[in-house]
């Protein structure tokens, strides 16, 4: 039952992640992977929340594998951030690729903390 | 940072109109799949390590796809969103790094934390770089580099 749970959350979540980089990457011809590390933000925010939610006591083993393991591990990437911060790099932008790589880092831990914080204050 | 980027690195917009739906499917197969072995993955190993695992050896992957459908054939329209959009970015993820860092500071370790934190991220870079490489020569010994 709970790979079931894994992979349909991660069916809509590399889904959602695809559909949210088209959008964002429809809205500027920058070449900055914005639609990336606007993913990787969200799922970190929701995610966040879900393990504040279980740090404060609130056990839900079938939303964390739906939402946790499989939505939210699939709506964000390593591989493709990884791939496109190299890419810039070997590009020679590479001011770009640092600010990408330290962005999305630096978003990513926010977005989960800022979620946590959000669980705290609604379960703790 | 619009008119500061290099002129020639801009891309084309993409479209605003919606993905065709064989796309979206073999988006959603390849998440799906994806996840699922991350998810054994996790059983195998529990804990950071296997998303650090993970991680990077989808990036190594990435590298090698990416070296090869757009330097070494064209390959079939729906390859890049099933094998790099939906398994290889289904498997990888960046909310279970930072949870798993949630995790090592709730856990009375956040020096570890950190550590995890810088680690992934270049170890993670450089999986990609020896993917790409790596392809690279194994086209050149095989000589279609």
């Amino acid at each position: 039952m709970t790979f079931v749970l894994v992979a349909i959350g991660g069916a809509f979540g590399a889904c959602l992640r695809f559909l949210t980089d088209r959008w964002v990457q429809a809205r500027h011809d920058t070449g900055f992977p914005w639609g990336t590390l606007t993913a990787n933000s969200i799922g970190s925010l929701v995610l966040g929340i879900l393990t504040g939610a279980a740090l404060f006591g609130l056990q839900l083993p079938e939303l964390q594998a739906l939402i946790g393991v499989g939505f939210c591990g699939a709506l964000t990437t390593f591989s493709t951030f990884g791939y496109e911060s190299v890419r810039l790099l070997a590009d020679g932008a590479r001011l770009y690729a640092v600010l990408n790589v330290l962005g999305t880092v630096l978003a990513g831990i926010g977005s989960g903390v800022l979620g946590v914080v959000l669980a705290a204050a609604f379960w703790a | 940072m619009g008119s500061a980027f290099p002129a020639e690195l801009r891309r084309a917009r993409k479209p605003r109109t919606l993905p065709p739906l064989d796309v979206l499917a073999v988006v959603a197969a390849g998440g799906a799949l994806g996840s699922l072995l991350r998810y054994g993955a996790y059983l195998t190993w529990p804990g950071p390590f296997s998303t650090f695992l993970v991680n990077v050896i989808g990036c190594v992957a990435i590298g090698v796809l990416m070296f090869v459908i757009t330097e070494l054939v064209t390959a079939h329209r729906l390859v890049r969103p099933f094998l790099g959009v939906g398994v290889l970015g289904g498997f990888t993820t960046f909310s279970t790094y930072v949870a798993d860092a949630v995790h090592l500071v709730a856990g009375g370790q956040p020096a570890f934390a950190l550590v995890y934190l810088a680690g992934t991220v270049l170890s993670c870079l450089l999986a990609v770089a020896v993917g790409l490489l790596a392809a690279r020569s194994a086209a050149r010994a095989f000589g279609r580099g």
